[in-house]
């Protein structure tokens, strides 16, 4: 318990040794590394026993069983909300007194070894004769569990701001399932990537500065994923959107570099316009509260209105699009490569991407409820995951870069998680989340290995190759994170994904869904073919056949190689974690492990169904990694297609096809080309002939119209005025055209102008209509 | 004496202020216009004080400490585009377009 | 001076208004002048009036204190500073064509729209009030010891009121003032160094 309510300790720790680095780095013997190291570690430690504590204090929780009456079952889940605090969320204190009454009164004994307050709820089922009901968490069915074991999730909180009204406006922790992960897997992968980075950026122009923002990062993100409010997470997102920027252009003094990481921070900009509207929806709609708790009850409960909830859920995805890189926003992720290859590692594993899909799964009765994924309704996010995965995978084709291949495969895993949560696979989704922090890194963390051999070259099609026998040790654990990704038993990412794949509820034999998606189901096993067969060819471009680099590479040293092959060791197991529940030949206390402890159960997150396992879904989804590695084996190592070596030069088709893909669908063109330069030129220039022609034309007509009546009537007033209003109104319609030419310009001074102007007709709007 | 006579006399100089803010080319002058609605503020803060003690006349206070700062780094700044281009017009800042 | 200062002790009436009045329409005055001028060092002494006319509002609103620190840290400070500023970006320091871009009818619409604005709301909200000077009156203060004493009656009892806010209740927030000044000045040192 002391861990729960003290976990704030973790930002605040890496905020100092922010600080600490900050001011003093320079002059520590390390130059600020150990500060950073150091902290990290003790977070880790804290992550680490924390978990423990969750996992254990799991044990005396409250139960509900099915066949339980609905208001025992709701006191219960009332009951379970005991460490939720009056002052941190309002709803949960109505619910308390609403229930306060029956529950006490149900609650003679009640007191035993639960903390006060607790107390109630167990006693509240004991006395339902169900004490028959068979036994634990885990036991195997299709349609659910019997009984379950209600999470009680521990918040905290202290005022932030007071209004004048009724909200209160608070910031502080809250610890479940969720965030326990959360913090366990940001600490691990940071700390190993701290360990990497003293190596691999060893004697650079701003080495202190570098460990400074990767623990303001580290800090951003446990702060976003203890958040207790939604307001609270818009600063952590933001948060952790600054860092990126700075790590991204951490060369800066390289044009492409700063450019990597503005085009990083405006594209994140289009989507926190969609997570600031959500958020705004979202109090509004839970009685101007920003508790989490308060959004999620509510949601849960149905008080919103469906309407609001989709509106509220369609503007958080195109946050969720920016941030986590999701089809036609992911344009950033691969420039974001520019930055420094931990950093990569730190984003594209642990943090930065991470935090739309923990942002999705924190609030996700909003999207449930929103999106009917219950009712197999064909989703946004569904449709967005699904299509990221797939055109994704397909760009990971064309790169040349080695860190561009592992950045468009994370745009593709990351789709697999958001279409995951689309499908309402929750406990997928986050356990394909764990597992692909750590191949990942570790995939990241080796390509970093690697150009650190060969001159910070990333060009694996020129610059490698070969290097099997050289770095035996970035072979074997690239190699073991690869088979993971593709999804090969008994490697992690099989497990994940597998249930993401069971979870669409599309294959025939799988039961326990919660809706059923075939179309999506189609396309990540075509993504997932795609992926083990461009991993694949990364493995041959770099160790394989011979070396087309310059100089000598070597292997790393420990301090690289010793973090690769940790997280080679967890990517390899941590599968393990969540063994179905259909694998009842073991004993009950290792399977599903994961799923008791992360995912949340009561009142504050929807009564999700899993998927069972599938044999047959599992056999087919390893025959397609293993069939996308054949093909590729076969491809490069063979020669085999003969035929398609070189095609792209020879078939027009296929050259135009490959030419899309280089060219990455052309998004980059289209926004900078299309878009701006409609925006810019054309649109403007047509506005403009609109409003000078065909305006000007019907005023002018109209007002020759009136001149020609009003001749006959009184000459020169009607001369003047008319004309004169004619006169204006074309002015001002070429004016306004003019304006809208304008409307791009760089000139901060009528940036200025419009922000007053829509500052004052929003404020105008409020005071006329609203206040 | 009413309030709002102060209150408007504040609303008028705070719309000059932008609209100096708008239209001034010298980044000097930019600088000067938004003292102008600085001031303005100052205003409405200490007119509404009247009513709700002296919290307003601290937080005015505290809006002349960070004038004083935002001109110090105002003018370092200007001075730094100054020095960089020859002139200190913000028309000519346009890298913003892109 | 001394005669606002008498007024400002007594219930605002017809000299006060008119008082107001003449200042109101000297400082807009000034501040269109301030930001319509052709030359730039006019401006800044246009600037002057306004913010010395800020300074007789203060006192006016019997905020004394403020009235002085606005003289100080504006007239005293700001204003040498932007003096500096303009010679050393050697500013035109006669009349010169160009001090405005071409967009002075969006500024002017948008400074209007935001004046209606602001005047509606403000007017719909305050139009009738009154001033109070009810906050002010303050006179009880309790000393070092503990114990309560008027200061209400002696001249500066509002300022030692002021004093008891800010080093009281807004002890905190004035250090951080404090840091965020030596802030600006190391930025301000570093943006401006030559090297």
């Amino acid at each position: 318990m002391w861990f729960f309510t003290h976990v704030w300790i973790l930002p605040a720790v890496m905020a100092g040794s922010f600080l600490l680095i900050l001011l003093f780095g320079k002059r520590l013997p390390f130059k600020g590394a150990e500060v950073g190291i150091t902290a990290v570690s003790i977070c880790l430690l804290f992550a680490l026993a924390t978990a423990f504590n969750w996992a254990t204090w799991g044990a005396d929780s409250p139960t509900v069983s099915a066949s339980a009456p609905a208001e025992q079952v709701e006191a219960t889940e009332v009951g379970a909300l005991a460490e939720v605090p009056d002052r941190c969320s309002n709803v949960v204190t109505e619910l308390r007194e609403g229930e306060g009454g029956g529950a006490t009164e149900a609650a003679p004994a009640g007191g035993g070894t639960a903390p006060a307050g607790e107390g109630a709820a167990p006693a509240a089922v004991s006395g339902t004769g169900e004490t028959a009901a068979p036994v634990l968490g885990s036991a195997p069915s299709a349609g659910g569990k019997e009984e379950e074991t209600v999470t009680r999730p521990v918040v905290r909180c202290v005022d932030w701001v007071e209004t004048a009204g009724e909200s209160l406006i608070t910031w502080g922790t809250q610890i479940d399932g969720l965030s326990v992960m959360m913090i366990v897997v940001v600490t691990i992968i940071s700390l190993l990537v701290h360990i990497f980075s003293t190596d691999y950026v060893h004697g650079d122009r701003r080495y202190t500065h570098y460990f400074a923002f990767l623990s303001l990062f580290t800090g951003s993100m446990l702060f976003f994923v203890l958040s207790q409010s939604t307001l609270q997470m818009i600063v952590g997102w933001e948060l952790v959107g600054v860092c990126s920027f700075a790590l991204i252009g951490h060369w800066w003094e390289e044009k492409p570099n700063s450019d990597a990481a503005l085009k990083a921070f405006l594209t994140n900009r289009v989507g926190d316009v969609g997570l600031l509207v959500g958020m705004i929806i979202l109090f509004f709609a839970a009685g101007q509260s920003f508790s989490i708790m308060d959004v999620n009850i509510l949601a849960q409960e149905g008080e919103i209105r469906h309407v609001v909830l989709l509106a509220a859920s369609v503007c958080l995805i195109t946050a969720v699009m920016s941030k986590s890189g999701q089809f036609i926003l992911h344009t950033w992720l691969p420039d974001a490569m520019a930055g420094p290859t931990p950093v990569s590692a730190l984003i594209h594993a642990a943090t930065m991407v991470v935090a739309g899909i923990f942002m999705v799964a924190r609030l996700y009765p909003v999207f449930f409820e929103g999106l009917s994924i219950a009712n197999s309704s064909v989703n946004l996010l569904a449709v967005v995951g699904a299509v990221t995965a797939l055109f994704g995978a397909m760009l990971a084709f064309v790169q040349k870069d080695i860190k561009k291949v592992l950045a468009y495969s994370t745009v593709s895993q990351l789709g697999f998680m958001v279409t995951s949560l689309g499908v309402g696979a929750w406990t997928a989704a986050m356990f394909h989340l764990f597992t692909h922090a750590f191949f990942k890194a570790c995939l990241f963390l080796g390509a970093g290995s690697l150009s650190h051999a060969c001159h910070h070259s990333f060009n694996m099609v020129d610059d490698m190759g070969g290097l099997r026998k050289i770095m035996p040790k970035t072979f074997w654990t690239y190699l073991i994170a690869t088979g993971a990704l593709a999804g090969i038993f008994p490697l992690s990412g099989f497990w994940s994904k597998d249930e993401i794949l069971a979870g669409t509820g599309s294959f025939p034999g799988t039961e326990g869904a919660n809706g059923t998606y075939h179309l999506m189901l189609v396309m990540l096993l075509l993504a997932a073919f795609c992926t083990a067969a461009y991993m694949t060819r990364t493995i041959w471009y770099a160790f394989f056949g011979e070396y087309r680099g310059h100089g000598h590479p070597h292997e790393s040293g420990p301090r690289i190689t010793v973090p690769l092959i940790l997280l080679a060791a967890l990517g390899a197991v941590v599968g393990f974690l969540n063994l179905p529940a259909a694998f009842d030949f073991l004993p009950s206390g290792t399977l599903t492990r994961f799923e008791k402890f992360v995912e949340p159960i009561g009142l504050y997150f929807p009564s999700i169904t899993h998927a069972s396992f599938n044999p047959v879904l599992a056999v087919l989804s390893v025959a397609v990694g293993l069939s996308g590695i054949l093909v590729a084996y076969l491809f490069y190592w063979k020669g085999a297609f003969k035929g398609l070596h070189g095609l792209s030069e020879r078939n027009r088709l296929a050259g135009w096809g490959k030419n899309v893909l280089v060219n990455k669908y052309y998004f980059d063109w289209l926004y900078t080309t299309v878009i701006v330069g409609f925006v810019k030129g054309p649109l403007a220039r047509a506005s403009n002939w609109f409003n000078q022609t065909v305006l000007d034309g019907v005023v002018n007509g109209v007002g020759r119209g009136a001149v020609g009546v009003g001749r006959f009537v009184y000459d020169d007033i009607d001369q003047r005025v008319v004309d004169g209003a004619v006169n204006g109104a074309g002015a001002t319609a070429s004016g306004s055209g003019g304006v809208l030419r304008h409307l791009q310009t760089g000139r901060i001074q009528q940036y200025t102008a419009l922000f007053f102007a829509a500052a004052a007709i929003l404020a105008g709007v409020f005071v006329l209509f609203v206040g | 004496m009413l309030l709002n006579q102060f209150l408007l006399l504040a609303a008028v100089l705070f719309s000059v202020g932008v609209y100096g803010v708008i239209v001034r080319k010298n980044g000097v002058l930019v600088l000067m216009s938004v003292e102008l609605i600085l001031n303005a503020v100052n205003i409405n803060l200490i007119a509404f004080s009247t009513y709700w003690g002296l919290g307003g006349q601290v937080f005015a206070l505290f809006v002349i400490a960070v004038a004083a700062a935002e001109v110090g780094v105002g003018l370092a700044i200007v001075l730094l585009i100054y020095r960089n281009r020859r002139s200190v017009d913000i028309d000519q800042l346009d890298e913003l377009r892109g | 001076m001394t005669g606002l200062l008498a007024a400002a002790e007594t219930t605002f009436d017809v000299p006060g208004n008119v008082a107001f009045a003449v200042l109101a329409v000297l400082m807009v005055v000034a501040a269109i002048r301030v930001v319509t001028t052709r030359n730039i060092v006019h401006a800044a002494l246009w600037l002057v009036v306004v913010l010395g006319g800020n300074a007789v509002v203060y006192l006016i609103l019997q905020a004394e204190f403020l009235a002085l620190t606005q003289l100080l840290v504006y007239i005293g400070a700001i204003i040498v500073l932007f003096l500096f500023g303009i010679m050393l970006t050697r500013a035109p320091l006669g009349k010169s064509g160009d001090l405005d871009n071409n967009q002075r009818w969006i500024g002017a619409a948008v400074g209007v729209l935001l004046l209606l604005v602001i005047g509606y709301a403000v007017t719909r909200t305050w139009g009738s009030d009154r001033l109070d000077f009810a906050a002010y009156d303050l006179p009880q203060v309790s000393d070092v010891a503990g114990s309560t004493v008027e200061i209400g009656g002696s001249g500066n009892g509002r300022t030692q009121a002021l004093a008891n806010e800010i080093f009281g209740s807004y002890l905190i927030p004035f250090e951080v003032v404090s840091v965020l000044l030596t802030g600006a000045l190391i930025g301000a040192i570093v943006l401006a160094r030559r090297d």
